[in-house]
């Protein structure tokens, strides 16, 4: 799917379920980023942080959404996105952040990846109550 | 996703087009290793060339493949990998290991040929 460039305030919200969603979040993504006259490596940065996102949620959640919004800092703008979900949250956060940690036996290169990739990062998640990543991308 | 896969000589070839989801790049995986096998092939080259991101599913799943074809004694060689893809490659720590990659297909097809033939 193609996805269409919204007005700028928009918000954007992407449910997300199955692989297929993880792949029009990254493309929605991208296309706020390319209204935004982000450069290429920067809107490529952000879809790969938005596909680590939304893979944690279909594969340890099943089930969560991934907003994006456009941000106004001053003087600069950005993307911001958050990947919400209500699935099995994360015992031990700042283990998570570690690079090489996994809970399931895959690279366990996700959060910490996910970190290099944006200029911002915060994580709030508990066990059992769900995990909301959130993420900024600035304009240089 | 429909992905043409293309048989020159001893080479198979794929080229990847658009934004696979991670369930059509197992199907890729499993018929480029279908194809190696039942064409005794001695090499792949896969052309990513048309992927928006490389994320750490893509990455793993092209080094399992390159794994797979070589226990088979074919030589898997990426090519294409977009400037931007290969930055945020790095950033997230991603690495393809010991998989060889070339700049095109044309460069790839040509390090598979300079390849020591066992066999010949």
């Amino acid at each position: 799917m193609t996805a269409r460039p919204k007005a700028a305030d928009e918000e954007i919200r992407v449910q997300i379920r199955t692989d297929r969603d993880i792949v029009a979040a990254r493309q929605q993504g991208r296309s706020m980023a390319v209204t935004l006259d982000f450069t290429p490596t920067d809107a490529t940065l952000l879809a790969t942080a938005i596909s680590e996102l939304a893979r944690n949620i279909v594969k340890y959640a099943r089930w969560g959404e991934i907003r994006l919004r456009v941000i106004n800092g001053s003087p600069r703008k950005g993307v911001e996105v958050v990947a919400r979900d209500d699935g099995p949250g994360i015992a031990d956060v700042k283990k998570a952040l570690r690079d090489g940690f996994s809970t399931s036996g895959s690279l366990g290169l996700g959060l910490p990846g996910v970190m290099r990739l944006m200029d911002e990062f915060e994580i709030e998640s508990a066990e059992f109550r769900g995990t909301t990543v959130t993420v900024r991308k600035w304009k240089p | 996703m429909d992905i043409p896969i293309l048989k020159q000589g001893q080479v198979v070839i794929a080229t990847i087009r658009g934004s696979p989801t991670d369930a059509e790049l197992l199907q890729l995986r499993a018929a480029l290793i279908q194809q190696v096998v039942r064409l005794r092939s001695t090499g792949v080259v896969l052309d990513v060339a048309a992927l928006d991101v490389m994320d750490s599913f893509a990455t793993r799943t092209l080094r399992d493949l390159a794994q797979m074809t070589r226990l088979r004694g074919a030589e898997t060689v990426i090519v294409g990998i977009q400037p931007e893809v290969a930055f945020a490659m790095v950033q997230m720590g991603l690495t393809l290991e010991q998989v060889p990659t070339a700049l095109d297909l044309e460069e790839g097809l040509a390090y598979l040929a300079r390849r020591p033939q066992p066999f010949a």
